[in-house]
């Protein structure tokens, strides 16, 4: 598939996939841009006698031939050989620490299980976790950067050991000349005072769980006598972002299930309460679940995210916009070539490591034995499944080879791949649905906003 | 041109210039814990 065509918020947009050039059109190139080069001007000026007359269409066939010498349509794809030619190391640089495997709530779509992975309930040791921290910094090479997410679990849980943890990054920090960029991803039910100024002072950025309006959070992220939270995060959660020194990210995310498909009213809610950076994100559940997102709900989950999209114009125009995580695609730049083919990450970038020192490709595949690739102690055993993972991108993906939005999401998510189709390079499907409108909304709330 | 107002001239081809570094951060450290967009990630080589 060399080029992508979509009408959304009155446009008509027309994506040449392959250099990533976008093009705002009018009917006539809308018609004829997926025919043009493959009938005759005759049998063109057949189909759609009547509706354009002869000159009109010479006139948009010229304008489309001009596009496709300048190389913005149409184009083949050059970057496969860049990553079959890569046969270099692959550097882990970032890491999911699960700090506790242990929470203090139930919420019902926990795909961690309560927090302890099926592996009963643990907290990671200080020497653990600075184990772990030797770790990445040795298998960064030559990466300045390395990430690390605070995990769980509620990683608060053992705010103990996340200090000595980083105060002995920060020690390593300066020893080997690294920068370590923390993270940490909570449920915000233990911030207090203390906590918070230390979150502020030392994470890059802080994750702040919640589901959007009251009886939507209440009746899935609950305590273990089954009561909600949200009267006791909301307000700890406003009082971390407003501590937020300028400049220093973070995010209020959360999780739509098959019971808020109109999940609209909840980033609302959070967008009216003041927060600029939002994520609600969709839950992955095997089909049984009763919270699971089924192929009948993706028209109304659709029709939600184009209202939210006109609702973002619409803000952003009047000065009061926000930041939506997954329409924050900036069509101008993002990563490279490089970085788009090469995938996630997972199992040879970015690894998890569990309270005992266990290493596995990501988070999502913790618990899950077959995963396994080492340990910090001995360090990775499986280099055969290191470069399954690395192998694991569009290119090796028949599905991604046919679709539009393969430079988009790189693949999607290796772990929801294996849970749906016990393979890596089989696309979950539900997913990949949702991921192309989610880009194609994206690409129309930009499109919308440079055009006035 | 009459009919194509063009928004992108294909920055992702644009982009083969760059050197690759892989310094960016991984799509799953930021809000995203479950649904990969790579695209939405910032270049760290401007």
């Amino acid at each position: 598939m060399k080029i992508h065509k979509f009408k959304q918020m009155d446009m008509n947009i027309v994506i040449d996939v392959n250099s990533g050039a976008i093009h705002v059109v009018d009917d006539i190139v809308y018609d004829l841009v997926d025919t043009y080069n493959e009938k005759s001007v005759d049998e063109i000026n057949n189909i759609f006698e009547g509706k354009y007359t002869v000159e009109e269409i010479n006139e948009a066939i010229k304008e489309l031939k001009e596009l496709e010498e300048n190389g913005m349509l149409n184009t083949e794809d050059p970057y496969k050989k860049m990553i079959v030619n890569d046969n270099g190391p692959s550097f882990i640089k970032a890491m999911c620490l699960n700090i506790a495997h242990d929470c203090n709530l139930k919420c019902k779509y926990c795909f961690a299980s309560e927090g302890d992975y099926k592996g009963g309930k643990k907290l990671m040791s200080a020497e653990v976790g600075k184990k772990a921290i030797d770790f990445v910094i040795e298998n960064a090479g030559p990466r300045k950067n390395v990430e690390v997410d605070l995990f769980g679990g509620e990683p608060l849980m053992n705010f103990k050991a996340v200090k000595e943890i980083v105060d002995y990054a920060r020690q390593r920090e300066k020893e080997t000349g690294k920068n370590i960029r923390f993270t940490i991803t909570t449920n915000a039910t233990l911030l207090n005072e203390e906590i918070m100024n230390y979150i502020d002072e030392n994470m890059g950025n802080v994750v702040l769980s919640i589901d959007g309006r009251k009886e939507v959070n209440d009746r899935i992220r609950v305590r273990y006598d089954g009561t909600g939270i949200y009267d006791d995060i909301m307000p700890k959660i406003k009082a971390m972002v407003e501590k937020r020194q300028a400049g220093k990210q973070y995010y209020v995310r959360g999780t739509f299930t098959r019971e808020n498909l109109d999940f609209y009213d909840d980033v609302m809610l959070l967008a009216d309460e003041g927060f600029k950076e939002i994520s609600i994100e969709p839950v992955v559940l095997e089909d049984k679940h009763p919270l699971s997102l089924r192929q009948e709900d993706l028209p109304t989950i659709f029709e939600q995210y184009d209202k939210l999209a006109d609702e973002i114009v619409k803000r952003e125009k009047e000065g009061k916009g926000f930041k939506f995580y997954h329409f924050a695609i900036d069509v101008n730049g993002g990563p490279c070539v490089y970085k788009r083919i090469s995938g996630c990450g997972a199992g040879f970038e970015y690894v998890a490591v569990t309270p005992e020192g266990d290493i596995y490709p990501c988070h999502q595949f913790v618990g899950n034995e077959e995963f396994k690739l080492g340990d910090i102690y001995n360090g990775i055993n499986k280099h055969e499944l290191i470069k399954t993972f690395k192998n694991g991108h569009i290119y090796n993906k028949p599905k991604c080879m046919e679709c539009w939005a393969r430079f988009y999401c790189s693949g999607g998510c290796q772990a929801n791949n294996y849970n749906f189709n016990k393979d890596i390079h089989v696309p979950y499907e539900l997913g990949c649905e949702m991921m192309k409108k989610r880009v194609e909304c994206a690409i129309a709330i930009k499109a919308k906003l440079m055009e006035e | 041109m009459k009919h194509i107002k063009t928004i992108n001239m294909g920055a992702l081809k644009a982009s083969i210039a760059k050197p690759g570094c892989k310094e960016c951060a991984n799509s799953c450290q930021s809000a995203c814990k479950t649904s990969c967009t790579v695209a939405n990630l910032e270049c760290e080589n401007r």
